[in-house]
């Protein structure tokens, strides 16, 4: 399941678009998002979701659990 | 650039360096010198004093020289935004707490602008000489934007000196590129050298791919820290270090945190109060954490003072900040209003402005040590506090109702030294005729005998003397150092004839709102 930034929480800092192994983080509108399709949660790259660990605002970067209904509607 | 070179060009100036440092540490600036009757500084530091390699350095940088200050200017550009650890007395939605004060926020930029608005600030501001990298987050968290910003304006104008501020955790990794640049000053913020005492400042840091929380943190964060340091000094690279005083966490502890970082060639060492409250959201504004007043902080830079030069009159700017200290000017330069501009770099009128400036505080200089030899004969251990009201150039050239801030120093029969500046939170700004806003300010100068002002209203006056502080406006327009040696005179005289009795005073407030409002 991959991640998701809580926009209305994110601080714009970019630090999490620094440590994405996967490049799956860029900014929209001053707040960052990260495409699902690339984020692999940083398995076979690192013990942590990088997002995660970087992120200054704690519960910011999540898990994306909407996403299977999503992904059912589609 | 050849890295090599340049690298090796700096390992070799590395011993001066060292050997220059340690001189500087012997020299030790003031507090304790001036009880052995030597010249007060402070940070102070002029030509005479200081070995000449370092004053090369220092003498153009408003934010090592307290002389300097009065007449260069700096300029940050915010083109870092993360950082990679989290301090307690900071909130992210907010710039870096290290450097500028709680609560503003910077309009962030990407290199190409930076080095746009630098030159912009350069040929609208003839006094600048240093551009700094402060933030928004940490600048070595963000090292591509931050060395990129360096290349550039290095480039295109050689004539600015680049420095760096950062929480040390990332910079054992980057020491060569900061050589490599040739970036002249960095600073660290050191807050600790003991992890328990870490681990009350610090709930996290981001390491090598990994958070690390507690004790684990504070080590880690502590070992990179005193890594860099003596890398950068070994490099010769001059490197200041900042510290944040939080009362009852490491205010004691800051004396040892002196004597470490002294041990590991640091220029100067810049005490600063914890500013701390509810509405900055951090973790400490939160949690009730006071931060000194300015009878503390005094007392504490003091104890420190013995040790190395310690640095009195920083003001904690933005990340953003432009101008001379205590004059932001960071309004006039957004990012709307230069990529509007039209920007001619004149580097020969930039040459011409520093030579009148150097001349300028030679006679400034002067006036002030001829000043100071009358007062040879004089023996007195009355020390009273005043405050100025300056715009900069080194002359009493602000109306009291105008002024940000307020210089402070202590007057004695050694001279005149700095103790810092505190700032004001309301000036003028519906007029002081509201009743608290006067009241905030002589506040924050309680501690004060005098105030020197270019010009005062009447309400301020009279609200003043009843306060107990003297207004002195006869010196307006005048230089600083050579009127306040003058009026001490006077002061004197009239204490030893018995028509004035002199009093300790109480302590002065540290105020806590940001400098500049433009967030
Ligand atoms: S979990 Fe890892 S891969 Fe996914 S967005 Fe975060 S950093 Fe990128
Ligand atoms: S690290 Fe967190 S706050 Fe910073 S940009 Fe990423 S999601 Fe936003
Ligand atoms: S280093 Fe600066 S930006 Fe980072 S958490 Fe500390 S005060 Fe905030």
């Amino acid at each position: 399941m991959p991640f998701k930034i809580i926009s209305s929480q994110c601080t714009g800092c970019s630090a999490c678009e620094m440590e994405c192994p996967n490049a799956a983080i860029s900014e929209k509108n001053g707040t960052f998002a990260i495409d699902a399709k690339k984020c692999t949660e940083c398995i076979g790259h690192f013990d942590e979701p990088q997002c995660v660990a970087a992120c200054p605002v704690d519960n910011t970067c999540v898990i994306d659990t909407s996403l299977a209904r999503y992904k059912a509607s589609a | 650039m050849d890295p090599v070179a340049g690298h090796r060009d700096r390992a070799g100036d590395a011993e001066d360096v060292r050997e220059i440092i340690q001189v500087i540490a012997e020299h030790n600036g003031c507090g304790t010198s001036v009880d052995r009757g030597e010249t007060a500084c402070g940070s102070r530091a002029a030509q005479s004093d200081l070995p000449s390699a370092i004053w090369q350095k220092v003498k153009s940088h408003p934010c090592y020289s307290q002389e300097a200050h009065h007449h260069y200017a700096r300029m940050h550009v915010a083109v870092a935004p993360a950082c990679n650890m989290q301090c307690n007395y900071c909130n992210r939605k907010y710039d870096c707490a290290n450097e500028s004060r709680p609560g503003v926020t910077s309009e962030k930029l990407v290199p190409e602008q930076a080095l746009k608005k630098t030159l912009a600030v350069a040929s609208a501001i003839p006094q600048l000489s240093v551009l700094g990298i402060a933030g928004p987050g940490d600048p070595l968290a963000n090292p591509e934007k931050t060395f990129r910003t360096f290349e550039l304006v290095a480039k295109a104008a050689p004539d600015i000196k680049l420095c760096l501020s950062t929480n040390g955790l990332a910079l054992p990794d980057h020491v060569d590129t900061i050589a490599r640049l040739d970036i002249d000053h960095v600073t660290i913020t050191i807050n600790m050298i003991d992890p328990e005492v870490g681990r009350k400042i610090y709930p996290w840091i981001f390491y090598r791919h990994k958070r690390y929380a507690g004790l684990e943190a504070a080590k880690i964060l502590s070992r990179r820290q005193l890594q860099g340091l003596e890398m950068l000094t070994e490099r010769g690279i001059l490197c200041k270090v900042n510290s944040v005083m939080i009362p009852g966490i490491n205010d004691q502890h800051l004396v040892d945190v002196n004597k470490a970082v002294k041990s590991r060639g640091a220029f100067l060492h810049n005490i600063m109060p914890l500013i701390s409250s509810p509405e900055h959201g951090t973790v400490f504004g939160l949690s009730g954490q006071r931060g000194p007043t300015a009878q503390e902080l005094t007392a504490l830079q003091d104890a420190c003072q013995g040790n190395m030069n310690m640095m009195r009159h920083c003001r904690q700017c933005r990340a953003d900040a432009v101008g001379l200290l205590g004059d932001d000017r960071s309004a006039e330069f957004t990012i709307e209003r230069i990529m509007a501009m039209d920007i001619k770099y004149n580097f020969e009128s930039r040459q011409a402005y520093r030579t009148k400036v150097e001349r300028e505080r030679a006679a400034q200089a002067a006036a002030e040590q001829e000043e100071l030899s009358s007062l040879a004969s004089e023996t007195s251990d009355i020390k009273p506090r005043v405050a100025v009201a300056t715009k900069g150039a080194g002359l009493i050239n602000e109306h009291f109702g105008h002024a940000k801030e307020f210089q402070v120093y202590e007057l004695s029969t050694s001279g005149a030294r700095v103790l810092g500046a505190r700032r004001i939170d309301h000036y003028c700004k519906g007029g002081y005729g509201e009743e608290r806003s006067l009241e905030s300010i002589i506040r924050t100068i309680n501690d004060c005998h005098a105030v020197f002002v270019a010009k005062i209203g009447g309400r301020p006056r009279s609200e003043l003397l009843k306060a107990g502080i003297e207004v002195v406006d006869q010196y307006a327009y005048d230089f600083m150092g050579k009127s306040m040696i003058a009026w001490f005179k006077s002061y004197l005289d009239k204490v030893e004839s018995g028509e004035h009795r002199h009093l300790q005073r109480g302590a002065g407030d540290i105020q806590q709102r940001a400098l500049n409002s433009a967030a």
